[in-house]
């Protein structure tokens, strides 16, 4: 058990394409790390560096306190687990839980007792003489996590362990990892592109976008103060509605795209004149019986009603589609139909102001 | 009752169809398609059912037709002396020695062939080395130069080497293989990335992860190859001619070709015969013995 130190790790392919452009974490001992963000944002390849897969161009990286650039993976004492499961095909669960032991020069009877003892824990007992393709998926899940159980090591490296299976299983799993690496208490690094998955098991969210982390925090905090449009955007579903707006004279409140103005209680304003976006959640706004404690009306354009909640899309009312379309979470037992037109307050300190130019939260 | 009727009704869908088979052919079609392929394999078989039967009888029978439909009283008789008595016209070689002979040079061929592609296309898909390509295309290249095109230099380096007349000399110029070593590159280029790279996190470095992840999973691969090359291997005619003076080294294709005169009457078919059907069981049992992992092989990619 280890802490795991990123400082200012960057990856060149080339020479030219820049992939991980200069990112520091401290992952704490024992805790998990979840690197989340869209396909090509440079999470799995920060992964394969602390793994040791991939070269690290700039930057270091330390598994306990030891800077491990130059050692192999094997030498680096980290366990990984594989999208795709990569188990041994021609071996027994049993031998592919054992192969990385064995390897190592490991007693045999030691193997034996951690083998016995991982497959206890992850319900594969009796599976251990089958080979990996008459396992259903989620066994052999379990299977490429045991293997990474056996060794005990300093690190575990979650490379989207459970894009693989079905939505099902995928809860069902997540929760068994998260008890898992909270009973064996081994510091862990998650990369997921999925974010429910990263907000249920993060300790410490790194929300990455284009080789950078544009926001590191406990997934409340990111979810309550996204640092960035992106953030906002990228966590949280359906995502937080963004509009235009111009910021107004003072105590005159937001100015949307379309001439609407806004007032959201409990948030500080920009300066006058200056182009923003508001990011209001859509589970943040209320259904309001008077249109005059309304900060925004919606003009409906489509409904899904999801029976618990019903979610209503539409834009700003006397805003043109320039300022942006809007979603508000309702609950299921209000009725709208399209065309309506919704009274909606936003949740006092609920509003998200960014900068337009930056995308930077103001 | 209407339920009754309707899953009655499927049971005997259902029993047509099995009856028809997956595709659901009629029965008429069916013994057609059965007629066809047993005369095929008439077709096929019955020249070898002769060389047996041929095999079986005296020379004399065979010299004055027609020969007989069944096996004639001469088997062991044929057999003992071909395989142990020497035959005359190839120098008092008998068939033993030629199948040692052809047993050596097939299986030399088929593992060194084997043994160096599977090498070289380890090296050419999971190491990065400089010049990778240039020598994976020089190997591509040498799809273009048979041995029949070569044969000139290389049967001057055999001679300078001092190799003629030996097992060496027999087999070390065929083992080269680019075919072999495309088929193994193919193979080796599906196997997973994460496979590979979750061996170097286990701890595998290049010569285990060929030995305990690479060999077994090859294993069809190298027995599809096997029995391929190790009837290239029993079946060459060329380079054995050529590179072999002494009878005792003959291969048993070069032999046969010795044993039949131009003359009808020097020839002893019946040893001809016997030599034939000799020299045809090692490659049956091969294919026989190997035919599921052959199959396999050609089919499966099991991964």
């Amino acid at each position: 058990m280890a802490t795991v130190d990123l400082k200012d790790v960057r990856k060149v392919y080339g020479g030219r394409i820049e992939a991980v452009k200069g990112v520091s974490i401290a992952i704490p001992d024992g805790s998990m790390c979840v690197l989340v963000g869209p396909s090509g944002c440079g999470k799995s390849t920060l992964l394969r560096m602390i793994a040791g897969l991939e070269e690290i161009t700039e930057g270091t990286v330390s598994i306990g306190g030891e800077v491990v650039n130059k050692k192999g993976p094997a030498e680096r004492d980290i366990a990984m687990v594989f999208q795709n499961y990569a188990l041994y095909p021609h071996m027994k669960v049993y031998d592919n839980m054992a192969y990385g032991l064995r390897n190592r020069g490991m007693a045999r009877d030691e193997i034996d007792r951690r083998v016995r003892e991982a497959a206890a824990t992850l319900g594969l007992a009796e599976f251990l003489e089958r080979k990996p393709r008459e396992l259903s998926g989620g066994q052999r899940q379990r299977v490429a996590m045991g293997r990474a159980i056996v060794r005990s090591p300093k690190a575990f490296l979650f490379d989207e362990p459970l894009s693989n299976l079905d939505a099902k299983l995928r809860g069902q799993m997540r929760i068994e990892i998260k008890n898992l690496q909270k009973s064996l208490g081994v510091t862990s690094v998650y990369v997921t592109h999925d974010q429910v998955e990263a907000m249920t098991l993060a300790d410490t969210l790194v929300v990455m976008n284009q080789g950078l982390a544009e926001q590191i925090d406990t997934p409340m905090a990111i979810y309550e103060r996204p640092a960035s449009v992106f953030v906002a955007g990228f966590i949280g579903s359906p995502a937080m509605n963004l509009l235009a707006a111009t910021g107004g004279e003072p105590g005159k409140g937001l100015k949307l795209a379309g001439g609407a103005v806004v007032k959201p209680r409990d948030t500080v304003l920009p300066e006058a004149g200056r182009e923003v976006l508001l990011g209001v959640r859509p589970e943040h706004m209320t259904l309001v019986s008077d249109r005059n404690n309304a900060d925004i009306e919606l003009k409906v354009t489509a409904v899904e009603t999801l029976g618990a909640d019903t979610l209503a899309h539409g834009h700003p009312v006397a805003g043109d589609l320039r300022s942006g379309e809007l979603i508000a979470r309702l609950p299921g037992s209000v009725h709208v139909a399209d065309d309506d037109v919704l009274p909606l307050a936003i949740q006092p300190g609920m509003a998200h102001i960014f900068d337009a130019a930056s995308g930077r939260r103001i | 009752m209407a339920e009754v009727a309707r899953g009655a009704s499927m049971a005997a869908a259902l029993g047509r169809r099995e009856e028809g088979g997956m595709l659901g052919v009629s029965r008429a079609s069916r013994y057609t398609a059965h007629a066809i392929l047993i005369v095929g394999i008439l077709i096929v078989a019955f020249p070898i059912y002769y060389t047996f039967v041929a095999s079986t009888h005296s020379l004399q029978t065979i010299l004055r037709p027609p020969l007989p439909l069944v096996p004639g009283g001469r088997f062991w008789e044929n057999y003992t002396t071909a395989l142990f008595g020497g035959i005359g016209r190839i120098g008092g070689v008998d068939v033993g020695t030629l199948l040692f002979n052809t047993t050596v040079v097939a299986l030399a061929i088929a593992v060194g062939k084997i043994v160096i592609s599977i090498l070289s296309a380890f090296a050419i898909v999971f190491f990065r080395f400089p010049f990778r390509m240039f020598f994976f295309w020089m190997i591509f290249v040498t799809l273009m130069l048979p041995v029949e095109v070569r044969i000139l230099p290389t049967y001057k380096v055999m001679v300078d080497l001092g190799l003629i007349d030996t097992y060496t000399g027999l087999t070390l110029p065929l083992m080269a293989s680019a075919t072999a070593t495309l088929l193994f590159r193919q193979f080796f280029l599906t196997i997973p990335g994460e496979l590979v790279e979750a061996a170097r996190v286990d701890g595998a470095g290049p010569w285990r992860f060929f030995k305990d992840i690479l060999l077994p999973l090859s294993k069809t691969n190298i027995a599809a190859l096997f029995v391929i090359l190790f009837i290239y291997g029993w079946t060459q005619y060329l380079w054995p001619l050529l590179v072999t003076n002494r009878n005792d080294m003959n291969t048993i294709v070069i032999a046969l070709r010795k044993m039949i005169s131009f003359a009808d009457a020097d020839t002893q078919w019946h040893l001809v015969m016997v030599t034939c059907v000799l020299a045809i069981l090692p490659p049956i049992l091969v294919v026989v013995l190997m035919q599921r992992w052959f199959v396999k092989g050609l089919v499966e990619t099991e991964k």
